[in-house]
């Protein structure tokens, strides 16, 4: 149900027509990314017996105002993609272009100017938020450190005007994050993300740990941002039907490496990646009948360990298609149709 | 119209809510903590007595007078006099200025130096956490009261040097614990958003992540009070804490108890009584206050 504050509708807009359009400038390319977390044994000399290999090897790049969808299961490695580009982690390797520049490895006075460039919405709004912070001083303390609003006055207004457009009432100003309920909290994680005057939002789950009916109104207001303010998005999620609702073009990870990358409309009438193709067959259909008629293709097995990730295509264990060759080396990403991508040499 | 007036009503609501709230909480806090409350009366009172020294107190806490040596209680002299003829009630109630002037500047001293250094050691991690986490080692290895023996030992007896005895071994007693917060604290998505945000290490710390480790910083903190005072006590007994005549309880225990315990025993008798009462009731009072803020210690 709707918090006292929220002023959304509930109603999900569905068209393709609301995902806007995008230009051909490319905003970041992620090139080789990897990001290997190292296991340490060892009381007083720290060995390191082997990796934890999160994100193996991830290429992809997305234009401006465009919303790029990153899916798979837990643990593929989507959210540790989202936690290099901010330069959480330090990946191992790889390239980060934002803007013609690679941010990888940049000290952190450097990084300064880029973390007001790119921002991040959290997935779990309990925790994004500091108990101890008025939604007031969360909403300021970033103009007030860069120096974006040198009086406070001015700040006062423009964390006003932020809780306005994020459909919360100015009242809000004075509240602490547990007078909130979690989709007015969403949205002032939403708010905050914006006090930079960002160009680049990774959500990270960003709705997931949302009820399905706030769900919709964080996702219609992260559409009217993106059209309002021309941002552009990555959004990591796990849900299928969210993606292919707000996302341009949609990737899919598996452990830590992309197999499938394609127009969102294209990639869900299209699978081509046997994984893809097992993840939209779990999908259910909202339809008793329907369900119940339709011929299910499980893919056996668990997901395999990333510390010790099987050889070559790191699916062929569990692929219903694999052949003797997928033993020995990871397939080449290769564009099967135009702007369509697949990681699979038995396609 | 309507909207107005019901925000109104609202906030005449809020205010009276807040009077009675008041009220409502220290009479929940005398049901749920009788001891807790009982303890923070003895803190009060020793408060009073140190705040209020001058004009509690009949006499001179430092002048000597040789013709009232020794006195037993009576109505004069209540609590009696000492070898020096000085009134023991007014030392007393000078000795909480002491003991508290003390027990307040280590405990606060070393509680904050060790929430700043475990925070800190808990957010940049790595080396820097290892080095400081053996260093807290090493002085934890020592008991508490040897260890402000050597520091006193080294720097000669005297108010500062006593400070400074008690609250080192203080600091990492507080930066464990308030590491073992901040590590998990770490963790929390808000201190990732305000590394994305571009903040400082300091901000970070200061701002981010100390606000929400002060459960078991104020923890550490009562509990301080009440060991700062026996510590003080103890080493001003053993000599080598608050030189004569600045009036200190342990003082005034090693001068009644080394000669005068048969023949004049008040002289020992109530600066003991002072020292327990203080340190039980700080303590009783910690107790509370960790119950209070920490449910999971909470007393079954």
């Amino acid at each position: 149900m709707t918090g006292p504050g929220e002023v959304s509708s509930v109603v999900v807009r569905d068209d393709s027509q609301f995902r806007g359009s995008y230009t051909d400038e490319t905003l970041i390319s992620v090139k080789g990314l990897k990001m290997h977390f190292p296991v340490t044994e060892g009381v007083f000399v720290q060995r390191v017996v082997a990796s934890v290999k999160a994100v193996d090897g991830v290429n992809f790049e997305i234009k401006k105002g465009e919303t790029l969808g990153l899916v798979g299961e837990s643990g593929c490695g989507k959210t540790t993609t989202g936690r290099c580009i901010l330069q959480l982690e330090k990946p191992t390797a790889g390239e980060i272009i934002f803007h013609g520049e690679d941010i990888n490895g940049l000290d952190d006075k450097a990084m300064i100017e880029i973390r007001k460039k790119i921002q991040v919405i959290f997935q779990d709004p309990f925790s994004s938020l500091n108990p101890r912070m008025k939604v007031g001083e969360i909403l300021t303390e970033p103009m007030q450190v860069h120096n974006i609003i040198s009086d406070e006055e001015g700040r006062r207004q423009r964390a006003v005007e932020l809780l306005t457009t994020c459909g919360l009432k100015a009242n809000f100003y004075e509240r602490y994050p547990h007078e909130m309920s979690g989709g007015q909290r969403q949205r002032v994680g939403i708010a905050r993300a914006l006090a930079m005057n960002p160009e680049f939002i990774i959500c990270d789950e960003a709705v997931s740990a949302l009820d399905v009916s706030i769900q919709a109104q964080v996702i219609n207001l992260l559409e009217d941002l993106r059209d309002q303010f021309g941002l552009t998005y990555l959004f990591i999620s796990h849900d299928l039907s969210v993606v292919r609702h707000i996302c341009h073009r949609v990737a899919v990870m598996y452990l830590g490496h992309m197999v499938e990358l394609a127009d969102c409309d294209e990639l869900f009438d299209n699978p081509i990646h046997p994984y893809t193709q097992a993840l939209l067959e779990a999908v259910p259909i909202p339809d008793p009948d329907l369900e119940h008629g339709r011929a299910h293709k499980v893919i056996t097995g668990e997901i395999p360990s990333p510390i010790n990730p099987p050889s070559g295509c790191v699916f062929h264990p569990r692929c219903p298609r694999a052949v003797g060759s997928c033993k020995d080396s990871f397939p080449e990403f290769r564009e099967v149709k135009p702007g369509h991508w697949v990681a699979c040499t038995e396609v | 119209m309507t909207a107005t007036s019901k925000i109104q009503v609202e906030s005449d609501f809020e205010e009276l809510e807040k009077k009675k709230h008041w009220f409502r909480v220290s009479l929940n806090m005398c049901r749920k903590q009788p001891l807790g409350v009982a303890g923070g009366i003895v803190v009060l009172l020793m408060i009073i007595m140190a705040v209020f020294a001058e004009f509690l107190a009949f006499y001179d806490p430092e002048v000597n007078s040789l013709e009232h040596m020794l006195l037993p209680p009576d109505e004069k002299y209540w609590l009696g006099t000492d070898q020096f003829g000085r009134d023991l009630l007014t030392r007393i109630i000078y000795g909480a200025r002491t003991a508290l002037f003390v027990g307040f500047t280590c405990a606060i001293l070393g509680a904050g130096f060790g929430l700043v250094l475990g925070v800190a050691s808990a957010y940049f991690g790595g080396w820097f956490d290892l080095v400081v986490q053996r260093i807290v080692d090493v002085v934890m290895a020592f008991p508490l009261i040897i260890l402000a023996l050597a520091v006193v030992a080294t720097l000669g007896p005297g108010t500062e040097n006593v400070i400074l005895a008690i609250t080192i071994p203080f600091i990492p007693q507080c930066a464990r614990v308030v590491r073992s917060n901040a590590l998990a604290i770490r963790e929390i998505p808000y201190v990732d958003a305000a590394r994305a945000l571009g903040y400082s290490d300091s901000r970070i710390i200061l701002r981010h992540m100390v606000p929400n480790v002060m459960a078991p910083f104020l923890i550490m903190l009562t509990s301080f009070l009440g060991q700062a005072i026996l510590l003080e006590a103890s080493l001003s007994f053993l000599g080598m804490g608050v030189q004569e005549p600045t009036p200190a309880w342990g003082l005034m225990l090693q001068g009644g108890a080394e000669e005068f315990a048969e023949s004049a025993p008040w002289v020992a008798i109530w600066p003991g009584v002072a020292i327990s009462l203080a340190v039980f009731g700080f303590n009783l009072f910690g107790d509370s206050v960790r119950d209070t803020l920490d449910p999971k210690l909470r007393s079954r």
